[in-house]
């Protein structure tokens, strides 16, 4: 019930944002929901089941494709959204089949590569995907302004879903046989539970938010390619944005979300070539420092001073 | 009698080992079964065959009167086949109480979690762990361990439990307690096999006892008679001293 109202409240209070703020400023929350998505998608996978998946680049950019090369051919944007995020849920199930047996670092690997193997089908086959040279999509005929708060309130409404989806499943029996399997696999499937279906059902949900938030970004820049859908980024940062926030937790992903985003707007951007680096330091100092989030630290504190009275 | 699981010339090969070597034998519904053999044996080999861990690489296993050689650990779990594990295996960071539902929502037919979390509480109760319900199960020791991966098999409602050396590493009070649960839990009709170390526990509660040797059968019958019998005494300790001790298990 909590979990409910804390969602409600912060919703509600994004979705009042077009009233006081400027594009910039909607650009960002735009942002903050879409990276929202992506690490609350990772979660299911990641934080609950304990797969380390590097396969939201992949159904990012499938998503993104898929939704493009629709409009493109005629249909209507919201239907392309939802197809695209449809095909990114099937192709994770059948994907999952292949590669969820394995554990641990091969599985973190195997994920990393469909990306690849994706972007190199987008390259070779120009025809329909436009290849190396990108694809346009429909321009909407509206204002910027309305532009911006369109692709705002699409992206809030997903993380909006995206997290309610994760306050169901976390309570749910899935939920449950997930955090089995994530703590010791096989003495959960001794206990009855079907690791494989749960695996793949986990998988599947980190999917087809990630694909739809993929179709919503390419309608709102307008254009995609190759390197920017596929980008390897997009597989580091949920992890990162989970890790920042607290591993399995309802509104850890959220939080991190948050804290990567400031940390992005307002130190990264002056600092362009360290990227890459500094990415892979805090992965560092997270996993060997604070793996249950930078947020159990404040907790921790916290529960200390109380403890002090 | 009817015989509720059935190992039909059962074997299971690692690389070049055979750890378990084509054999046969069949446990009764109602009955405590010992298994016993000196280390590397194949006992714990053989309940992961059983319970489809690592799948039989020849035979056959039947569990009333079904073919259940092929079936994945989760389907054998919930036709009524529960075991322990030799190095207890808890769900550290859940507590007690969920480690123990997850047996009864999965595998015991429980409704949804309220359901399931009763029925844990009452298992915990039995293996008297119901004040440590809210704890973590990484923080018990090793003896309340044990009793909660009791618990949890319990949980699953099961028809045959498999207890692969729930004894060992505890103490003689801790061993009499435990004991003392098992022959509980057999009076409440739950077939069970007992891998076990310590012979005097072996003749305590089981009706029958197999012995395993290099992964093959090399005895079965009444626990007295088994423990007497010359291959058994070699495989334990040796050919001189079986050969010097004629008659008599030590
Ligand atoms: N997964 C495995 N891979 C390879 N070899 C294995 C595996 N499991 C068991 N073995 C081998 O099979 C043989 C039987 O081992 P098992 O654990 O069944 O013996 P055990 O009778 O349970 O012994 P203990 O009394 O020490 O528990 C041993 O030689 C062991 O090394
Ligand atoms: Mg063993």
């Amino acid at each position: 019930m909590k979990n409910w109202i804390t969602l409600i409240v912060v919703a509600a209070m994004l979705a009042t944002l077009p009233l006081v703020g400027n594009n910039y400023l909607l650009r960002l929350a735009s942002i903050l929901c879409m990276y929202a998505v992506l690490a609350q998608s990772w979660n299911f996978i990641g934080g609950l089941a304990g797969y380390p998946s590097f396969a939201t680049a992949a159904f990012f950019g499938l998503g993104a494709y898929t939704s493009a090369i629709l409009q493109n051919q005629g249909l209507p944007m919201m239907l392309a959204w939802g197809t695209a995020g449809l095909t990114t849920l099937l192709f994770a199930a059948a994907l999952g089949g292949a590669i969820l047996h394995l554990r641990g670092h091969y599985f973190a690997i195997a994920s990393l590569i469909v990306a690849e193997m994706l972007r190199e089908i987008v390259n070779t086959t120009p025809n329909l995907t436009g290849g190396g040279m990108g694809l346009n999509l429909p321009i909407m005929r509206i204002s910027v302004e309305a532009q911006a708060r369109y692709f705002f309130y699409a992206m809030l409404s997903l993380a909006f879903l995206c997290t309610a989806t994760a306050i169901v499943v976390y309570r749910s029996k899935l939920g449950f046989g997930l955090r089995c399997i994530q703590q010791n696999e096989d003495a959960a499937s001794i206990l009855g539970v079907n690791a494989y279906s749960y695996k793949t059902a986990a998988f599947s949900l980190s999917a087809v938010f990630v694909g739809i938030a993929g179709a919503i970004y390419a309608s709102w820049v307008n254009y995609i390619e190759p390197p920017d859908v596929f980008d390897i980024l997009l597989a580091v940062k949920p992890l990162v944005m989970v890790l920042l926030g607290g591993l399995g937790t309802i509104f850890g992903p959220a939080i991190g979300a948050l804290i990567l985003l400031m940390f992005e707007e307002f130190v990264w951007r002056n600092f362009l070539t360290v990227h890459a680096a500094a990415l892979g330091l805090i992965i560092v100092v997270l996993v060997l420092f604070l793996p249950n989030g930078l947020l159990s630290l404040l907790r921790e504190r916290f529960a200390r001073l109380r403890g002090a009275r | 009698m009817t015989a509720l699981l059935a190992l039909e010339d059962v074997s299971r090969r690692f690389g070049g080992l055979n750890a378990v070597d084509h054999v046969s034998f069949s446990v009764e519904k109602g009955e405590i079964l010992g298994l016993i053999g000196p280390n590397g044996a194949g006992k714990t080999t053989l309940i992961n065959m059983i319970t489809g861990v690592h799948p039989p690489t020849g035979g056959r296993v039947q569990f009333d009167g079904r073919d259940i050689s092929k079936l994945r650990p989760h389907q054998i779990a919930r036709l009524g086949l529960a075991r322990t594990f030799q190095i207890v295996q808890p769900f550290p960071k859940m507590t007690v109480l969920e480690n123990a539902a997850a047996g009864a929502l999965f595998a015991g037919g429980a409704g949804g979690l309220d359901e399931a979390h009763a029925i844990a509480r009452e298992h915990l109760t039995f293996t008297g762990l119901a004040d440590m319900a809210d704890k973590p199960a990484a923080a018990l020791t090793l003896a309340k361990r044990k009793r909660l991966e009791l618990a949890k098999s319990l949980a699953m409602k099961p028809r045959l439990l498999m207890l692969d050396e729930v004894n060992a590493g505890l103490n003689p009070t801790e061993i009499s307690e435990a004991l003392g649960l098992i022959r509980k839990i057999a009076d409440q009709g739950v077939t069970i096999i007992v891998i076990e170390h310590l012979m005097k526990v072996v003749l305590s509660i089981s009706h029958r006892v197999v012995v395993l040797h290099h992964g093959q059968l090399i005895a079965q019958g009444e626990p007295r008679e088994v423990l007497s019998d010359k291959s058994v005494i070699e495989a334990y300790l040796g050919a001189k001293y079986a050969a010097a001790n004629p008659r008599g298990a030590p």
